[in-house]
């Protein structure tokens, strides 16, 4: 059914992506892609991979942005990954003519039933963020699963069960949990961070949050020095050193 | 947007099959034209055809189009799907009005009434048509209240263009006359809403690069730096940069041959009632060519707001 959900559970898994600590690396988006390569999901398509034109599906692209301040003409680099925000009111699944796009009652993902998508590629026009991408070996649209197959798979070891992009991040920049628990560590990161919802005014209340990077110091602090540096006294060095400092000074 | 062909092919063709079912309708219930059966049956055929290969043609773009008949089952939330559905039930009443023209030479009464049925339900075709790209957010130039009253006028003015064209070569006269009142009309209004409508869609939207990062309290946001270094599928069918380098021009165009030539055409029938025909066979032609940069132009000036994220 693509309605949403009429009752949905207070759960809303989702990620938190701390744009302070990001650093760019494209690991989320590499392990993202490897998870769901081989996987349950597998395969996720790649078009002429080592070619001239490589194309494929991702659930996961991270941008960089400059953000720059007209007036103090301060500019600040911000890494963003971007990926499925797993909306509430998500516009990709009511659009969707087939049932084959729908949001789960129990935890709110949303999910692309490749079984019966007919490949319309109209969810894709729905969605503000670019969350989902068409597979053209299999005709069928494909989008980010928050790694279903790993957070509930018991044969994995309980620290395991998170989606690939998170454990993988080698910064901590991002963080899996449920968003719809206010004392989840999640929700209280947010709520401490101040995390916001991209595109406020489409009105998806997304689940995933972004946290802003922290204000960057200005004036004339220096970097603090990690070894004290000896060169214009010889106090402390040995009896020979002394002495040929002596004499060299002289 | 990318503006695919066959989505282009399937709003117009669709669009003029509808609008000619309901002309015939309403002709039929103010008895104004007699079931003849040699002009029941071209007329019907064009109808058909129209509807029919604008609705396959959509099903081409498809990744599966042999699940196609599963777009059916989604009514209560989907645009799309309510199209599916009512596409396939205006068959019933305009299939049965056409039968009885051709077959049975009888548009009166019961028949009549069909017809008119067959007209609504038409209308209402157009409507869920237009309501797929009207009900899309993301999609700022689309979401307006502008996009359905275009869709149903061109629809109105292409169909009653068509009719009248073939109603003329028939001989209907009194039909033609009373027909091309209509078509001025909503030749005029269409002529508004489109200017209405661009002239909507080229005031700034609500979303921006700034809203789209929430990075605007650090100042103003650019890309320097894109995921990847060949176009992806977003870009591919999101991003489209030819319609806006050129839009002032097709614009025109778009308004000449699609509403100020053919209303120029009717007061030129009337002045010229030898070359009626000739004046409304024209009249079809540019009319569908103004249409098709119309329509072309819908979907290549639409700009997604996933382009934000793209710089585009």
């Amino acid at each position: 059914m693509t309605c949403l959900p009429k009752n949905p559970s207070a759960k809303k898994l989702g990620l938190v992506i701390d744009l302070d600590i990001c650093v760019g690396c494209h690991a989320c988006a590499v392990n993202c892609k490897e998870w769901n390569a081989a996987g349950q999901m597998a395969p996720l398509t790649d078009i002429d991979p080592y070619g001239a034109e490589p194309d494929g599906v991702w659930f996961n692209r991270i941008h960089t942005f400059e953000a720059v301040d007209t007036e103090s003409g301060i500019s600040r680099t911000v890494h963003f990954p971007k990926s499925c925000l797993h909306c509430e009111d998500a516009p990709c699944v009511t659009v969707c003519p087939t049932g084959a796009s729908y949001k789960r009652e129990e935890d709110g993902i949303v999910l692309v039933n490749t079984d019966i998508c007919i490949g319309c590629k109209l969810c894709s026009w729905a969605c503000p963020y670019g969350a989902r991408e068409y597979d053209e070996d299999e005709g069928v649209m494909k989008k980010c699963t928050l790694c279903i197959d790993k957070i509930y798979n018991e044969n994995l070891p309980q620290e395991s069960r998170v989606p690939a992009c998170v454990s993988t991040c080698p910064a901590g920049a991002r963080s899996f949990g449920d968003l719809g628990d206010p004392a989840s560590d999640v929700s209280k990161l947010v709520a401490a961070r101040k995390g916001y919802d991209l595109m406020p005014e489409q009105a998806t209340k997304p689940v995933n949050k972004y946290l802003p990077p922290r204000p960057k110091r200005v004036g004339n602090a220096t970097a603090p020095r990690l070894l004290e540096h000896k060169d214009d006294s010889s106090d402390g060095a040995g009896l020979l050193a002394r002495w040929v400092d002596r004499i060299l000074t002289a | 947007m990318h503006p695919a062909k066959s989505v282009i092919f399937f709003t117009t063709a669709t669009g003029a099959g509808y609008g000619l079912l309901f002309w015939l309708g309403v002709l039929a219930h103010r008895g104004l034209i007699k079931a003849d059966f040699k002009f029941g049956l071209v007329v019907f055929a064009i109808a058909f055809a129209l509807v029919i290969a604008g609705l396959l043609a959509s099903t081409l773009h498809l990744g599966r189009p042999s699940r196609a008949w599963r777009a059916l089952s989604q009514w209560r939330s989907s645009w799309l799907s309510r199209e599916g559905v009512l596409a396939i039930l205006t068959f019933i009443p305009t299939g049965l009005f056409a039968l009885a023209w051709v077959i049975l030479g009888d548009n009166t009464g019961i028949f009549a009434w069909i017809g008119l049925i067959g007209a609504v339900c038409s209308m209402v075709t157009v409507y869920t048509t237009s309501m797929i790209y009207r009900s899309l957010k993301a999609i700022p130039a689309w979401a307006t209240g502008w996009t359905s009253p275009g869709y149903l006028l061109m629809s109105l003015t292409s169909g009653g263009l068509l009719l009248s064209f073939m109603a003329a070569i028939g001989g209907y006269w009194p039909a033609v006359d009373w027909l091309v009142l209509p078509i001025l009309f909503f030749l005029a209004c269409g002529f508004v809403i489109k200017l209405s409508y661009w002239s909507m869609i080229d005031r700034p939207i609500a979303s921006s690069a700034e809203t789209a990062t929430g990075l605007g309290e650090f100042g103003k946001v650019r890309l320097i730096e894109s995921p990847h270094d060949q176009p992806n599928y977003l870009l591919k069918e999101m991003g489209f940069e030819i319609a806006r380098k050129h839009s002032k021009k097709l614009r025109r165009i778009a308004l000449i041959c699609g509403f100020l030539l053919p209303f120029v055409l009717i007061i030129g029938q009337w002045q010229l009632p030898s070359l009626a025909v000739c004046f409304l066979g024209i009249a079809v032609i540019v009319t569908m060519f103004g249409l098709i940069v119309e329509r072309w132009l819908f979907f290549a000036e639409a700009k997604h707001v996933v382009t934000l994220y793209y710089d585009t």
